[in-house]
């Protein structure tokens, strides 16, 4: 079975972010593998594993040919990457990124599943795997917390608001996951050396025939106003000597919750 | 551009329509002159009350096939957006909202905005205002894109209030090929018995982060303070990524946004991304036992202690009061 997973390479989200002029993000800093992603990562190893034989294929769109992210998904053990690397990809908004990516799917040819997060951490829409399941003509089962894969098809838990529902599709099919489904390994220092020398297929818009329909101009929407929200004001602060539950109470019964 | 006609994706537990889909509809009448609902489910009779009493003349109702609704949804969107041309269609950022507005995206070659905060008209033309950087910061974005504009908004962004309208027409949209979207067949669905208030919609939420130390203190310290105060159990993300609570109690950036009158934190360090989630509550409690971390600058009530300590007494004393 061969799997592929879209892996986001991210701005490490503890250096607090900023906004170039443009209104793009300032990615000066060093990416690293998304988290949300590390889950996909770790769900494609652990199927393939199961199914006893494939491999698992990385997908990334990321600014100037950035791969620190993709050799920690590599050294976790995925075999090999495609990178979307270009100028032209600048301002891409999630559409963009959903084309891009699929005609990525197609290039690795004969996926049966593809993996995505639900959400990145920087940009957050969700919305990136059901578009790309869209462009590819597939079933998506999104906000997985459980996954399995028997008989061609594949069969998730999904999140709802109160507990889960059971949803089934076949294969090939894009299913997202969410964070906590497994644990994801921390890659071992053979496996950081191994992924030095994997494959990494660099490709551009051009490339995959998406000249001119991603970046800026592709992403038809503009930034017209950048502020600051207004900072909420700190109330009353105690240290508790023994009376932080009577606060409590108090406060409570001021409101008239109990 | 002038903003006629709007959708509001509609979403329903039971026969019930959720809150944050009547935010929308309220919202929809201040920026549109017409206001219709789109609705994948088999019971638009059973809603078109409560969808009309906050200003939708019409529902579209689709067939859902038994399958997820935002995948088959947007297939029938698309065929009646052709049709009926909305200038907007709204969607809730929720697991339905998502799937079903990043379909439609691609069948009509349109880009999307979402996690939408605020939603006006200006000039004549749509202003979408999002938070990025933890809610630090507001970004205002316009479309330049043809209509319909696609925009999906965090629940809790607007209130919601009734219009008095009398209940929707239905106009049962017949069976539209999906393709292989239809595919994904929801063959069982679990509902773990829900006590008390829904996260997004109860009156108190009480919140655990790592500071309540282990998986197996959620419960006596988080759930049931929740449950005596009649409230609903929220966490951080650093709790639900250790796999001792789900997803779906997440508060934040990447969670849920809540705004209840109370919001007690416990154990919560009160990272940006946690904030951006709950700080427009009413009033914020937070127990934390670093005197230092951030939570304490949006706290209206700060304990400075250990929750192993202040949480017992607190249910002792609560009990003691409640008779
Ligand atoms: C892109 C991105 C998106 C994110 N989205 C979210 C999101 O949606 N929601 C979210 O919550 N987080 C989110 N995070 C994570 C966020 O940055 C924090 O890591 C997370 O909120 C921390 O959770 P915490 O406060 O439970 O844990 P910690 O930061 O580890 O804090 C634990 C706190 O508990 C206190 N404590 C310890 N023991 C006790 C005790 N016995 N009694 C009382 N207090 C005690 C400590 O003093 C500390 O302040 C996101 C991060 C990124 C990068
Ligand atoms: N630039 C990217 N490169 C690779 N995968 C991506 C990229 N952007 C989004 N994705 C995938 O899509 C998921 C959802 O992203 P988003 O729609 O931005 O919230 C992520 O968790 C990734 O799996």
């Amino acid at each position: 079975m061969n799997v592929v997973v879209c892996v986001k390479q991210i701005p490490d989200p503890s250096v607090p972010g900023q906004l170039e002029a443009d209104h793009t993000l300032d990615r000066s800093a060093k990416p690293i593998l998304d988290e949300s992603d590390s889950y996909g990562v770790e769900m494609a190893l652990q199927l393939v594993d199961a199914a006893g034989g494939g491999e698992v294929t990385l997908i990334s769109l990321a600014p100037n040919g950035e791969v620190s992210g993709l050799r920690t998904a590599l050294a976790m053990g995925a075999a090999k990457a495609v990178l979307v690397s270009d100028e032209a990809c600048s301002g891409t908004d999630a559409l963009g990124t959903a084309k891009l990516l699929a005609k990525c799917v197609e290039r690795v040819g004969d996926a049966d599943l593809v993996l995505a997060g639900t959400e990145s951490s920087d940009g957050y829409t969700g919305t990136v795997p059901a578009q790309m399941a869209e462009l590819l003509g597939w079933p998506a089962l999104t906000f997985a917390k459980k996954v399995e894969i028997a008989d061609g098809k594949v069969k998730i838990q999904r999140q709802t608001e109160a507990g889960y529902d059971v949803v089934e599709a076949s294969l090939p099919a894009l299913v997202s996951v969410t964070a906590g489904v497994v644990e994801p390994r921390y890659p071992s220092f053979k496996g950081i050396m191994a992924a030095k020398n994997k494959p990494v297929d660099s490709v551009t818009a051009a490339d995959l025939g998406l000249e001119g329909q991603v970046g800026w101009a592709g992403a038809r929407q503009s930034i017209t106003n950048v502020t600051q929200a207004p900072a909420r004001e700190a109330g009353e602060k105690f240290e508790d000597d023994g009376t932080g539950a009577e606060k409590i109470v108090a406060f409570l019964e001021n409101l008239k919750v109990i | 551009m002038t903003i006629d006609k709007v959708w509001v994706f509609a979403e329903a537990k039971g026969d019930k329509v959720t809150s944050a889909t009547l935010e929308l509809l309220t919202k929809a009448r201040e920026i549109g002159s017409t206001v219709e609902a789109i609705y994948a489910g088999d019971n638009a009779e059973a809603i078109a009350g409560q969808l009309g009493e906050y200003g939708a003349t019409t529902v579209h109702a689709i067939d859902a096939q038994g399958a997820l609704p935002g995948q088959v949804a947007a297939a029938a969107i698309a065929i009646g957006a052709a049709e009926h041309a909305p200038d907007v269609i709204l969607f809730a950022q929720t697991y339905d909202g998502r799937d079903a507005i990043a379909r439609l995206s691609v069948k009509l070659d349109r880009p999307v905005l979402t996690n939408g905060f605020t939603l006006a008209v200006e000039g004549g033309k749509l202003v979408f205002g999002t938070a990025i950087f933890g809610g630090t910061t507001m970004v205002d974005c316009e479309l330049s894109s043809d209509a319909p504009h696609l925009i999906a908004v965090r629940p809790k962004s607007f209130t919601a209030e009734p219009s008095g309208g009398g209940a929707a027409a239905v106009n049962v949209v017949g069976a539209v090929d999906a393709g292989r979207a239809a595919e994904s067949k929801v063959l069982e669905v679990f509902e773990e018995e829900q006590i008390g208030p829904k996260l997004e919609e109860a009156e108190i939420v009480v919140s655990g982060g790592r500071g309540i130390g282990a998986s197996e203190s959620y419960k006596p310290l988080v759930e049931e303070l929740a449950k005596q105060l009649k409230g609903a159990f929220g966490a951080s993300r650093a709790i639900v990524d250790a796999g001792w609570v789900p997803y779906a109690l997440q508060v934040g950036q990447t969670g849920k946004t809540v705004k209840p009158k109370v919001y007690i934190a416990l154990g919560i360090s009160g990272a940006t991304q946690h904030l951006v989630g709950m700080k427009n509550s009413d009033n914020i409690i937070a127990v934390n036992k670093d005197g230092e971390a951030p939570i304490f600058g949006v706290a209206d009530l700060g304990i400075v202690g250990d929750v192993n300590k202040v949480i017992p007494a607190l249910k002792d004393a609560i009990a003691a009061k409640q008779g």
